[in-house]
């Protein structure tokens, strides 16, 4: 089983992202399963949501404490929340930044697995707003394929409908993008 | 079967009661349950389900609607949670006794105060006693499959009694996971149109939900609670059928590894599944531990859960809820009771925990493992019950 834990601030799409992840796994015949944390949904403040996806059913129904990946929407989350707490001895933390690999590295002083990407540019460039919910995916992806990337496509057509293929072309460039140091992680 | 698609519980649970074409729905929105009336307000609204929507002013009287169209005899569905269910309380009672078919998920949500929107199962104990059927689902599976069989139990003109599915607030209402549709002919086959014992017709005037004056109060009270108890017949044949359409048998008291093991966990909604793996990883350690869940709360399966827990020489039981000043949460009250003059007493163990949503993990049901142990070893005091990772305790 996989556990990505995301966060965001209230209104990213932080949610969707998860959902479209699980929905993604569930229509390939595997089993997802994605939800927020619970509570009343605050625009802008820093929110999390959890997706999990196996080959067999998903029981297990908590939080997810550990997980083997995070996914951060916002770069400014990287200060403000210890965004890698409980993540797995060779997890990789893959965000939202402008800044380098090295960079990032110092200044937090991780010693996780990380990858970047520039997302914020990308959903400004494709879709003229800074919502990186659907570009992290393709972040996520490179990282590891743990769905088909052609398995997205009609969950984010359905969500999105209209604006479904700028979404898909922002995750393509994330995909192209996105630079993974997988370090001292075992992926 | 169906499409197997991914879809929030709540979402699910509304298609459900699309699936069940039912005539009216009278809800007021309250969270956590508010994601599976928006949904069914939209199926109405376009077209997708042939029904009346009444968007009543307060869960009041969105029974009392229940009430009414149900003594119609029409097919209606609401849904609820915490408050909501504590301010439709008096008419929750009424619909009972007056043995209208009427079937309702409740979002399993904490009492106020302190004001909390989360998951427990206070609000389920506080209607224990309020002579619905209710039964437990453990995932959206569950929820969807027991929206159908609610009214083909609530229907059957041998029980006519009101039935209530909890679900675990959050914990399932909110989680995006897959769902079987069933086919359109199965519904069909599986849940027949709904035909009244009694209804209320201008030209065949009957009187409904009387005064009751004290000659015949208890009669009618015998009368109520009766067919409550014989309706487990019914509820048994309807998990038959629907285990031979889905290839999914549900039984009053699901089991999990729990034939051989010396400690049982007892629990009810959704913990059911992550206790499951805290037994396969207690096995691991060699520990002999199993796990029984409850789904069928009222009438409750007497023989089914002796029958459960006969091998066990401890039994853990998890509450969500609290007696006030009582012998423990309400699950181990009654299941002490249930067990009272057994020839083989196992040890009771109870831990109240989960509280307003407090999430817990597989290392906390671990951690309760290893604290009941000590328990009925023994090394610690013997208490009626404890609360579960209180601080300040």
């Amino acid at each position: 089983m996989l556990e990505i834990r995301l966060h965001g601030r209230g209104g990213q799409g932080a949610v969707t992202s998860a959902e479209l992840l699980a929905v993604a796994a569930i229509n390939e015949g595997n089993y997802g399963q994605a939800f927020p944390s619970f509570g009343p949904e605050r625009r802008g403040a820093p929110v999390v949501a959890f997706c999990r996806i196996d080959d067999k059913p998903i029981k297990i129904r908590s939080n997810i404490n550990e997980p083997d990946f995070v996914l951060v929407l916002d770069p400014s989350i990287l200060r403000l929340v210890n965004v890698t707490e409980g993540l797995k001895e060779n997890g990789i933390l893959i965000t939202n930044t402008k800044y380098s690999v090295s960079e990032i590295r110092d200044e937090l002083g991780l010693k996780c697995g990380l990858a970047v990407v520039n997302a914020s540019r990308i959903a400004m460039e494709e879709l003229g707003v800074p919502v990186t919910n659907t570009t992290m995916l393709g972040a996520l992806l490179k990282v590891k394929a743990i769905i088909n990337p052609d398995s997205l496509a009609e969950p984010l057509r359905e969500r999105f409908s209209r604006i479904a293929e700028r979404n898909i072309k922002a995750l393509k460039r994330a995909f192209e993008e996105t630079v993974v140091d997988y370090h001292s992680s075992g992926v | 079967m169906g499409n197997r698609i991914g879809l929030e519980v709540s979402l699910s649970a509304a298609e459900a009661v699309k699936m069940a074409n039912v005539d009216c729905i009278a809800a007021y929105p309250i969270t956590p349950q508010t994601h599976i009336v928006e949904h069914l307000s939209e199926l109405v609204n376009d077209g997708h389900l042939d029904a009346e929507f009444i968007p009543v002013e307060s869960e009041h009287s969105a029974m009392s609607v229940c009430a009414g169209v149900s003594a119609a005899g029409a097919r209606v569905f609401t849904c609820t949670s915490s408050q909501g269910l504590a301010l439709m309380n008096e008419i929750v009672h009424i619909v009972a006794s007056m043995r209208l078919p009427i079937v309702t998920i409740l979002a399993n949500r904490s009492l106020s105060g302190p004001l909390s929107i989360w998951n427990d199962h206070t609000d389920v104990m506080s209607i224990r006693d309020c002579g619905w059927i209710q039964v437990f689902a453990n995932n959206g599976q569950e929820v969807f499959d027991h929206v159908l069989f609610g009214f083909k139990v609530a229907e059957n003109e041998n029980v006519m009694l009101p039935l209530m599915i909890h679900i675990d607030g959050f914990i399932l209402t909110h989680v995006i996971e897959p769902v079987e549709f069933w086919e359109k002919d199965q519904v069909e086959k599986y849940l027949p149109v709904f035909k009244p014992v009694h209804s209320l017709h201008p030209d065949k005037p009957v009187t409904m939900g009387a005064f009751g004056m004290p000659f015949i109060f208890s009669e009618a009270k015998v009368a109520q609670d009766e067919p409550l108890i014989q309706s487990k017949s019914v509820i048994t044949a309807a998990w038959k059928e629907l285990g031979d359409i889905t290839g999914r048998y549900y039984k009053p008291v699901e089991t999990y590894r729990n034939d051989d093991a010396e400690t049982l966990f007892i629990t009810q909604g959704s913990y059911g599944d992550t206790v499951s793996l805290v037994v396969d990883e207690l096995r691991e350690e060699g520990k002999s531990v199993g796990l029984v869940m409850d789904r069928l709360w009222r009438p409750f399966p007497f023989n089914e859960f002796r029958d459960a827990v006969k091998n066990a020489d401890n039994l853990i039981i998890i509450d969500r809820a609290i007696s006030y000043g009582g012998q423990g949460g309400p699950l181990a009250i009654e299941l002490r009771s249930v067990m009272y003059g057994e020839k083989n007493q196992p040890a009771i163990t109870n831990f109240i925990c989960g509280l307003a949503g407090r999430d817990m993990t597989i290392k906390d049901f671990k951690n309760i493992y290893q604290r009941a142990m000590e328990k009925v070893k023994g090394i610690t005091l013997e208490e009626d019950y404890e609360y579960y990772g209180v601080r300040g305790k």
